[in-house]
């Protein structure tokens, strides 16, 4: 027996959300007119040809990248990528503890945050040529073991791979410590003390327990400061004194001296490729592109 | 609140009909129909996943039906938005806002309808008063404890004079001895007020205990509707039989009925019981509760059950028995007699009272039923 | 050892770590300070003391034009960027559309890529489109800039929200926008907040985009003072960045103490109003800051 019940199935119409997609619509266009297309743009650009006194022709080539295969390029990508890995290392090794610092003084920690953060908001630029006044010749440092006999004539720090490392360090420093702050702050505690609890000593918790743990938080870190030391060319140009060249500066003159804007488009297209790259293995490994905003 | 009209018990509030939520291909809720009289408690029972909060969820207006019609007062709401319903919602954690006041939260939906200022501080201090939070306005909600905010949330929704209040598990977070304190306030409100209540728990001592109507869901339809004393006592599905309170199951067929009982064949045995609903061939389920079970030591007329006793358990103010029949599956017995209590190992006759005894159709159709039903009216 | 002279010896050892690192942050800013005093137009060497550069720095208005452009572009692509990225994050949040996932992603590349690149492409499209240089393309680079991280505060206080209470204000009788403005954006208010000082920061600080965005006349700070490091900057620079550094000195403890300072005397009025009645414990109670997540 098969009674047929009210066949009374009102096909519903699905509610417009309009104004969800209306409260969408600003930043979808924001991020299409201004990230997706000015990068499609670049791709194409640097695909063309350059002509006479820094026009464009519209010619499809490979010769920026071809160009890129250059020793004296690759001696720049060489450099860049040493540079970086160093202020990478530095800036973990450094950062790692010095969050660890901030987040155990749990009721300072947010001023000692401000605290790092100050420098790089205020006064960034200067800070960096407070370094050349120290670094100099004749600079604070040089003066000061001069005068205490320690040496007799002064130390090249100025204008070296040293001095561009130390500026890349400084600058990214705060970077650095931010994300590997928070996940350690974010960390619950009862991990280590369970640690503690199973028979494991603190350095041994810490390996275990705490250091994977806040793994996060080191990968944001590392990506934080590996890809603006790439792309920083101020620092090279004050502390480099111009001997120093990375990708940053090679791009940075293309588009100002030399004026061949397809070969500047191709190598921040490489640059831009090798750092998608690097995201996409950074999110494979679990990583949250959220940690590098906040 | 002396406004709220006089509602006559009969009239239908809300009404479903052939109602379907479709998740992608995952169907919550299947072509459920049901209606809602006005003034009354009814809760919507069921384990978690079973579609109860889907269904309140379409009633308040959060979720859309996939097809089918659902009318508040004969009107079709399912294309008006959550707030151009006459409907209020309690949530499961209170949802109050953290930015507001005690006060500010009970009058939100005042000042939205722009109520003047001086009626809507004299019907939130009359809500305040109703829900025993008198001088509490000024509180900061991150101030108030688990019972206070429940409390606060429930005044935030009836202060619109809402047509049907819904309940979203709301005591589900307070501790036992408050939950069982605010089910008494809340049937006290729901009686003072004479407003719809639309209940969903997963508890259903709850539900027994607060509910005017009961329908218990389960995988998205509703296997029964009918007050708690029916619900208990005569179940209409294996699924209600055994959720409401523990039942013992039994697959039986009808192989003889007369004027006074049917009797019953099964794997393991005979029994009995009334005639009334079973016909001669009808296979069934025979459903027992356990403090319903009976046994002696000699066979009982109309009954061929033996089990072998196989533990006891203690559970304070009853003891309760649990037996083997022959073919492995296990009986429970509660309210035992004291003093004649078997062994371990004993083999007992098991049988009850013919009215204990209730059949249960083995190819139940409960939805089906329901909409034969609704096609008639 | 005993426990506690251990516990103590690391803990000591952490506080001169500490001091250091802030050491080695501070000494180029303090260098900095200094030499703003510095009686010498050659800002490399000591030769004593004097306040004449706070003085010149009064009175050199080109410098304060300079601040004003920086200021202004800062707080046009501040306020910009916030509204797109707090009502977008909202939106993004509430809806499903074609593209949402592309869009969403798209967002994090500012933050990924090297300035440089974003700068340069900027500058294609905007030459292309024929839009002039300068103050206009100037605030959409850095709009495009500092948007996702207002976008990602915005969104990480969302998700932080309990979805429920917007339903519980809709319920209530409000609409959609009424919700917004009433019930959601108080709520993320701290986000948004957090999230603006931060856009604010970077777009104030920007060099890179906006020296590719500029045209003759349009200069900001960042790119007048990188065109001096060359020469060596002039010592009013130095008084300068000392005077923002005090600035925001000031502006952070003030907000801090009015945020906490409000958070008290609410927290008191509360429990004031309510101590004659029956003891309740303070649940989960929890100070705002606001200025940082």
């Amino acid at each position: 027996m098969k009674i047929i019940a009210n066949k009374e199935y009102l096909k519903i119409k699905r509610r417009s959300k309009l104004s969800e997609i209306f409260m969408c619509m600003p930043l979808s266009v924001w991020v299409v007119c201004l990230i997706l297309l000015p990068l499609c743009y670049l791709l194409f650009m640097s695909f063309m040809t350059k002509g006479p006194m820094g026009t464009i022709k519209y010619v499809f080539s490979v010769d920026s990248y071809v160009r890129m295969l250059e020793p004296e390029y690759f001696s720049v990508f060489k450099k860049s990528l040493y540079i970086a890995f160093i202020s990478t290392v530095v800036n973990i090794v450094l950062g790692y503890p010095m969050a660890y610092f901030i987040a155990s003084k749990v009721k300072m920690s947010s001023t000692l945050m401000l605290m790092l953060m100050l420098p790089f908001w205020t006064c960034a630029l200067v800070t960096i040529y407070s370094f050349v006044i120290m670094f100099s010749n004749a600079g604070l440092i040089n003066n000061f073991l001069m005068a205490l006999g320690i040496i007799d004539k002064p130390i090249d720090m100025l204008y070296n791979n040293f001095s561009v490392s130390v500026g890349m360090v400084y600058e990214l420093l705060p970077f650095a410590v931010m994300p590997m702050y928070s996940s350690i702050e974010k960390m619950d505690k009862n991990f280590i003390e369970a640690s503690k609890d199973l028979g494991a000593g603190p350095i041994k918790t810490f390996f275990k327990i705490t250091l994977p743990l806040t793994k996060p938080g080191i990968y944001a870190a590392i990506i934080l400061t590996f890809i603006p030391c790439i792309g920083y060319y101020m620092i090279t140009d004050m502390l480099g004194g111009g001997t120093t060249l990375l990708i940053g500066n090679v791009i940075y003159n293309q588009f100002t001296a030399a004026r061949d804007w397809p070969f500047g488009a191709a190598l921040s297209c490489i640059l831009s490729a090798a750092i998608i790259l690097m995201m996409f293995i950074y999110t494979k490994l679990g990583g949250d592109l959220d940690n590098l905003g906040a | 609140m002396g406004d709220f009209k006089e509602k006559t018990k009969d009239e239908v509030i809300v009404s479903l009909l052939n109602v379907e939520k479709w998740y992608g291909n995952n169907n919550v809720v299947k072509n459920m129909s049901m209606k809602i009289k006005s003034g009354e408690f009814l809760t919507l029972l069921g384990p978690s996943g079973c579609g109860k909060t889907t269904t309140l969820r379409m009633i308040s207006g959060f979720e859309e039906p996939s097809s089918g019609v659902i009318k508040i007062e004969n009107e079709s709401v399912e294309l008006k938005e959550p707030y151009e319903r006459d409907v209020n919602t309690v949530f499961q954690n209170y949802a109050l806002f953290p930015n507001m006041t005690v006060y500010d939260n009970i009058a939100y939906g005042l000042k939205i309808k722009k109520v003047p200022k001086a009626e809507i501080h004299e019907r939130v201090e009359e809500m305040l008063d109703l829900v025993q939070l008198k001088g509490f306005e000024k509180r900061r909600i991150d101030q108030m404890s688990g019972g206070q905010k429940q409390r606060v949330a429930i005044a935030r929704a009836l202060i619109n004079q809402p047509k049907v209040l819904l309940l979203d598990e709301p005591l589900g977070a307070l501790d036992l001895k408050l939950r069982k304190q605010m089910q008494l306030e809340l049937k006290r409100l729901q009686k003072a007020l004479n407003i719809t209540f639309v209940y969903v728990t997963h508890d259903q001592e709850e539900a027994l205990t607060m509910s005017d109507r009961i329908a218990v869901m389960n995988g998205g339809i509703i296997e029964q509707l009918d007050t708690p004393k029916n619900i208990y006592e005569k179940p209409s599905t294996k699924f209600v039989a055994t959720f409401i309170g523990e039942s013992n199951i039994f697959e039986a067929s009808v192989i003889s009925v007369d004027s006074e009982k049917a009797s019953l064949g099964m794997e393991c045995g005979s029994a009995s019981i009334l005639p009334e609903e079973v016909a001669f061939g009808d296979h069934i389920y025979v459903s027992v509760r356990p403090e319903d079970m009976r046994f002696d030591k000699e066979p009982v007329e109309g009954f061929n059950i033996k089990a072998k006793v196989k533990e006891f358990i203690y559970i304070g103010n009853i003891t309760k028995m649990i037996a083997t029949m022959s073919n492995g599956d296990e009986i429970k017995f509660t309210r035992l007699h004291t003093g004649k209590l078997p062994q371990v190992g004993d083999v007992i006759n098991v049988y009850w009272s013919l009215k204990d005894g209730i059949p249960i159709p083995m190819e139940t159709n409960a939805e089906f039923e329901k909409l034969k039903e609704l096609s008639i009216s | 050892m005993s426990r506690k002279a251990k516990r103590r010896l690391t803990e000591g050892l952490f506080n001169l770590y500490g001091f250091l690192v802030y050491g080695f942050l501070y000494i180029p800013v303090i260098v900095m300070v200094v030499f703003s005093f510095n009686d010498s137009t050659n800002n490399q060497i000591w030769n004593g003391f004097t306040t004449e550069w706070y003085g010149t720095l009064m009175s050199d208005s080109e410098l304060w034009r300079i601040l004003l452009t920086t200021v202004v572009i800062a707080i046009i692509s501040t306020v910009i960027a916030v509204v797109l990225g707090t009502i977008g994050a909202v939106g993004m949040s509430r809806t499903d559309f074609k593209g949402k996932k592309l869009i969403s992603t798209l967002l994090y590349i500012p933050i990924i890529i090297p300035e440089i690149v974003l700068a340069v492409a900027t500058l294609l499209v905007i030459r292309k489109a024929g839009l002039g240089l300068g103050m206009l393309a100037m605030c959409m680079g850095n709009v495009t800039l500092i948007l996702p991280y207002v976008y990602i505060t915005v969104k990480s206080r969302l998700t932080g929200m309990d979805q429920s209470i917007e339903e519980a204000s809709l319920d209530l009788g409000a609409n959609r926008s009424y919700t917004f403005l009433h019930v959601i954006l108080p709520n993320i208010l701290p986000g948004v907040v957090s999230g603006a000082f931060m856009a604010f920061t970077l777009a104030f600080g920007d060099l890179v985009i906006v020296s590719f965005m500029a045209n003759a006349t349009t200069v900001t700070l960042p790119m007048d003072v990188y065109s001096m490091l060359k020469r060596g900057i002039r010592p009013e620079i130095n008084a300068l960045s000392t005077v923002i550094l005090v600035a925001f000195l000031v502006g952070i403890t003030a907000s801090k103490l009015i945020s906490s300072h409000i958070d008290k005397m609410n927290r008191r009025k509360g429990l004031e109003e309510n101590e004659r009645k029956e003891g309740e414990e303070d649940e989960g109670y929890e100070g705002r800051v606001i200025i940082l997540e």
